[in-house]
């Protein structure tokens, strides 16, 4: 570039510094958090931040949020429970039998579900199921997290099961196998771990969620194992911790927020994992 | 019959986001019925009994305040990061998409907590009495930089936002420009362009709709989050100039006030009439921005006849 115009090289060299400059600032706040998130959060790891429920004001830092983890657990692991068939059975609606405009119709109503904001489902299953019932409930949360995550999966799920070669599916169905079959013996359990990637993610999404949980479950302050009732969950009490005066429950907070982030990322990495296997598989 | 079941779950699909609809447009009519437009330009907001008003302007003044200062803030970074990515050999390229996809997963309570107690902190003490002894000294725009530093503020919940944003607009950036042929490059790289000049030439003109079609999708995001703005915007409807006062947008508003929303009267209404006016906001953006995202891609292919403003003729397959 020796003979350029000097005008121009520098142009150049300023835009190159700020691709990085980019980079760098995308960077920052991630380094941060992180460790901010660690370095506050681990102080407040204990025996009581997981097996005891939140002490009294005279002594708030023996208390822990025991019902925050079992909550959590109640909560995804019903909404887990409601929204992995129906998305499943969705995704192979979509790439099994979907032919035409009701399909593109479904694939379309996915995405718009896909995008709309969290809140806007709690909204929902507040209207609908908990003024209804009368009382907040870790069912009413599951519900809302339901409407989320069943999107999630249909889609991610769509794309996996498309991915199975088609002559698995001929051979198939050239040996006389039903069709119902063939998708449920051979071209599930093929795309199995890609499924097990979808879900893996929708249930990242769903432990991280906590504005559909709060109009929904309420919170508690007690551990609850009952369905029916107000509960509690980590990215709940992470939210009303870190708005109370108290120094103490701040550092739970910061303890509730360390959990999220090692079960989120730990999830996503999990779910990375498992797709080079599934790819490796099926090429 | 098998095909039948699943056509059904399918269909409960539909099912769920036409009652989801349902239940919100029910829901908020009486308030709609009750205010008409007033509800779309009112500033006052009372539950009480008897005094009832309800105005969504101060939300609606709150949500577009800190989705701009958010979308002003993370496209430009977005856009380059994207651009990078694109340019970067392997080693360097895997590992920093990958710390960008992580920032996307991270929990927006998690962002909360760390905006509230870490970067509003640095903002308020730091950046913001900079900001107002230099841009607020300015005759008109800075009137948007003066004010009180300490407390809740809309630009901290916008920086916050624009934090969350960050990994969606990358990612369908790095899609949009990732589609424009080689070939456009290489050619100005092979008549003498320099980087800067090959993609300004080659492939923005291109990419425009899709990153206009991303920042939508930023926008749409950051329009419905509500935990972390919640957090750190200090739910006080108001509308002012400055953006160092607190303020409230539409999410973080339903998220305070559900609690005492009872059926007696209109407040239960009013609240999911705000949520209405939220979701129809969010489904027409991710339309769109899908509609603006496509059309790179049959710009880029030349199926469709496109914006001629480029100044490398496009190269026919």
């Amino acid at each position: 570039m020796g003979r350029l115009r000097a005008g121009r090289r520098w142009k150049d060299r300023a835009f190159t510094a700020f691709l990085w400059a980019c980079a760098f600032l995308a960077m920052v706040p991630l380094v941060l958090i992180s460790v901010y998130v660690v370095s506050r959060g681990w102080r407040a790891l204990s025996v009581n931040f997981f097996t005891k429920e939140p002490a009294g004001p005279l002594d708030p830092s023996a208390g822990g949020i025991a019902q925050s983890f079992v909550g959590t657990g109640l909560i995804v692991g019903m909404a887990t429970l409601f929204s992995v068939p129906l998305g499943i059975l969705t995704a192979i609606y979509l790439a099994e039998y979907g032919r035409g405009r009701f399909a593109g119709a479904v694939r379309l109503i996915a995405e718009v579900l896909l995008s709309t904001p969290s809140i806007v489902a709690g909204v929902f299953i507040w209207s609908l199921v908990v003024v209804a019932m009368g009382t907040f409930s870790a069912l009413a949360a599951a519900l809302a997290l339901t409407v989320l995550m069943w999107p999630v999966i249909a889609r991610a799920a769509e794309e996996i099961l498309r991915l199975v070669p088609q002559e698995l599916r001929e051979g198939a169905l050239a040996l006389g196998v039903p069709r119902w079959r063939v998708i449920l013996r051979v071209v599930v359990p093929t795309a199995g771990a890609g499924i097990l990637t979808a879900i893996m993610l929708a249930v990242a999404r769903g432990l991280g969620e906590t504005a559909p949980i709060l109009l929904t479950a309420l919170g508690n302050d007690f551990i609850n194992t009952n369905p029916l009732q107000p509960t509690d969950a980590v990215p709940l009490r992470v939210f009303a911790d870190a708005r109370t005066p108290v120094a103490a429950l701040h550092e739970l907070a910061w303890g509730g927020a360390l959990m999220l982030l090692v079960a989120v990322l730990g999830l996503s990495i999990a779910a990375r994992a498992v797709s080079s296997r599934q790819q490796k598989r099926m090429t | 019959m098998f095909a039948g079941w699943t056509g059904a779950v399918a269909l409960g699909l539909v099912g769920l986001l036409a009652l989801l609809l349902a239940e919100l447009i029910v829901g908020g009519w009486r308030t709609f019925d009750r205010f008409g437009l007033g509800f779309f330009l009112g500033r006052e907001w009372n539950p009480v009994r008897g005094r009832e008003a309800f105005g969504a302007l101060p939300f609606i003044f709150g949500t577009l305040v800190t989705s701009a200062v958010a979308v002003a803030l993370a496209v430009p970074v977005a856009v380059g990061l994207a651009l990078l990515l694109n340019e970067v050999r392997g080693f360097v390229r895997a590992p920093l998409a990958s710390f960008v996809d992580v920032l996307a997963a991270i929990p927006s309570v998690v962002y909360g907590l760390w905006g509230l107690f870490v970067l509003k902190p640095f903002l308020d003490r730091h950046i913001e009495p900079f900001m107002t002894s230099t841009i607020g000294t300015v005759p008109v725009a800075g009137a948007l930089f003066r004010g009180n530093p300490n407390g809740p503020d809309l630009f901290t919940a916008g920086v916050i936002l624009a934090i969350m944003i960050l990994p969606i607009v990358t990612a369908v950036t790095r899609e949009v420009v990732a589609v424009v042929p080689r070939e456009l490059r290489e050619g100005a790289l092979a008549l003498g362009a320099t980087r800067y000049e090959s993609i300004r030439m080659a492939v923005l003109p291109y990419a425009r709709s899709g990153i206009v079609g991303a920042t939508m999708l930023g926008l749409g995001r950051a329009l419905g989050e509500t935990i972390a703005v919640s957090m750190i915007v200090g739910n006080v409807p108001r509308i002012g100039a400055s953006l160092f006062e607190p303020g409230a947008t539409i999410p973080s508003w339903i998220a305070s006030s559900f609690r005492e929303a009872t059926s007696v009267g209109l407040h239960r209404s009013a609240l999911m009439a705000l949520a209405v006016v939220l979701v129809i906001v969010a489904f027409v953006l991710a339309a769109l921005s899908r509609l603006l995202v496509r059309r790179t891609a049959s710009l880029v292919s030349g199926e469709t006849p496109g914006a001629a403003e480029t100044e490398i003729p496009k190269v026919t397959r």
